[in-house]
């Protein structure tokens, strides 16, 4: 194992642990070190440890979520949301969509900011009033986090409005139904789906190649 | 062997013996209101139409219980929670009720008997007991204390809570307890066979086993210990195979299995000691042809049905809105073709 490799193992572990100052610690002993490079090859890593561990059970929601809060409080440090270096383009969106349990999305939007990512956190809607500001505010790659599989199905509508706008919008959608029914992101209309928070992450830099092809 | 009914069905299943086939729970609540030609929201508000809904589902597919759960938002409803209805799916649960500290302080438990949503089900319960005496098994539900506040609180502030605030848990759990212990047992004397004590919370996929060992389990030994009749436990479609020593320990009769679980590995651990009720997966279960139905069926069977201790169920605890009555007939079709043991 390289030893990039085992420090994103050890980052993860102290995130997991809820050791706050021990990955504060590791940060710091990286500062000077370019942002953008420490999350390549600390963050993104110990985010994808951390989904990894949570896909076979070693590992529970409630570690991933606290663990998420602490990745995305201590980067907001040493990358501020003011930063210029933040990853800005294309704009990316995050919403919940007409469904009232929020955890997905908060772990998913903490990962995100915590990878760099600035984000634009639209709370819960319901689909026509998510097109409507998806389209006003000209976001790139929306997120969509759900629970309910009725939830799941609206991303349809959203789908249909968004195209019927003519927006290019990519859309990823995450949560309990598209887990349980591998085949339900493509039949409403999604471009990727992401089981944790870590390929929400993967998912959103495969939509940004996309762009810039 | 003689045709069972369907409690001699289920309760020779829970002893760990063979019963004449495969006992079968639907568990279906809104599709009542599809077979009242009511609104889903409309259906929930009458206990007579409730009943009916139940006693319609159960001859058209001849499945093994009732199922007196009205809607899971119905406990949040008690405490002051405002529900959100809808025209295809189950109410929902909206913005918490539990923001502040204070508000954890002051809380009191309700009495369900005097929350209109909680009267109407023990209604049903009663009315459906009325009906079909001891032949057919009427399945109650309570939520656990220790997974309830993910509606009072939303998720994100129950586990900061659960991390960081330890005497306030430690309020919460005691309101919760004593609610909780007060409806089951309201359940069990309106004629409930027996209460489910629904917490996924006890599932490693969402809390650490080890927190839960000092949290959630203590709730549930406290809970189940004050139940005035047999409780099984449901941990909704998250996993339950790791936890499944502490299960048994709870004394519950019988546990629901995740579809992401291998439905053979959990009945090895659970034989003899708990029947294992699953794990037919109800979200994909909406895109399931007659055959693939039928397939579903015999693969669980094959997994999990020999010598008893098996109850085929989806693996959620309430089949969604959007499952088509084929799909539902197909299921029954196979299990009362591939299930007989004789």
């Amino acid at each position: 194992m390289s030893s990039a490799a085992a420090r994103s193992l050890n980052f993860a572990d102290r995130l997991l642990s809820l050791d706050r100052l021990g990955a504060e610690e590791m940060l710091e002993q990286a500062e000077g070190r370019q942002p953008l490079l420490l999350i390549e090859e600390l963050i993104v890593p110990a985010l994808e440890e951390i989904g990894h561990r949570w896909e076979r059970g070693e590992t529970a929601l409630a570690q991933v979520y606290m663990s998420s809060r602490i990745c995305e409080e201590l980067m907001a440090r040493f990358l501020p949301s003011s930063s210029p270096e933040r990853l800005k383009q294309p704009k990316l969106g995050i919403a919940l969509l007409d469904d009232y349990h929020a955890l997905g999305k908060i772990i998913v939007c903490a990962a995100l900011r915590a990878s760099g990512w600035d984000l634009h956190d639209y709370g819960r809607m319901t689909a026509p009033e998510l097109a409507e500001q998806v389209i006003e505010d000209q976001i790139g790659i929306l997120l969509v986090s759900t629970l309910m599989l009725r939830s799941a199905l609206q991303v349809k509508e959203l789908q249909a409005r968004l195209t019927a706008a003519g927006s290019q919008t990519k859309i990823i959608v995450g949560g309990a139904p598209f887990r349980f029914d591998p085949e339900l992101w493509l039949e409403v209309g999604a471009d990727a789906t992401g089981n944790d928070a870590a390929e929400a992450v993967r998912a959103v830099a495969r939509c940004m190649e996309e762009f810039s092809q | 062997m003689k045709t069972m009914t369907s409690m001699e069905r289920v309760m020779t299943a829970l002893s760990h013996q063979e019963p004449d086939r495969v006992p079968f729970f639907h568990l279906l609540t809104m599709h009542g209101a599809k077979e009242l030609g009511l609104s889903i929201r409309d259906y929930f508000s009458k206990a007579g139409q409730v009943i009916e809904g139940q006693l319609r589902l159960r001859a058209k597919y001849r499945h093994d219980c009732f199922y007196s759960l009205l809607y899971g938002a119905a406990e949040f409803e008690a405490f002051g929670g405002e529900v959100i209805w809808y025209e295809d799916g189950p109410p929902n649960s909206g913005e918490p009720v539990l923001k502040t500290p204070a508000d954890i302080l002051r809380l009191e438990a309700p009495v369900p008997e005097e929350v209109p949503c909680l009267r109407r089900m023990l209604e049903v319960i009663s009315g459906l007991k009325e009906r079909c005496g001891d032949e057919v098994p009427i399945i109650g539900v309570a939520i656990a204390p220790f997974s309830l506040p993910v509606m009072q609180m939303g998720f994100p502030a129950y586990i900061e809570l659960l991390y960081e605030e330890p005497e306030l848990f430690k309020r919460l759990m005691a309101v919760n307890q004593e609610f909780c212990v007060a409806l089951a047992n309201a359940q069990f004397q309106a004629g409930a066979t027996t209460v489910c004590y629904f917490d996924p919370l006890a599932s490693p996929d969402l809390i650490p086993t080890e927190l839960y060992r000092r949290t959630g389990l203590l709730a549930a030994r406290h809970c189940l210990n004050h139940f005035n009749g047999p409780p099984c436990v449901h941990l909704g479609s998250s996993r339950c195979l790791p936890v499944i020593e502490e299960l048994a320990a709870l004394g519950a009769a019988a546990v629901g299995v995740s579809a992401l679980e291998d439905l053979a590995a959990v009945k090895a651990a659970c034989k003899g000691r708990i029947t294992v009720a699953g794990n037919l997966n109800g979200i994909a279960m909406r895109r399931w042809s007659a055959a693939q139905a039928e397939a579903e069926v015999k693969k669980a069977i094959a997994a999990a049905a020999a010598g008893g201790g098996f109850i085929l169920t989806d693996n959620h605890g309430e089949i969604p809105w959007q499952i088509k009555d084929e799909t539902l007939l197909a299921i029954s079709e196979a299990v009362h073709e591939w299930g007989r043991y004789s």
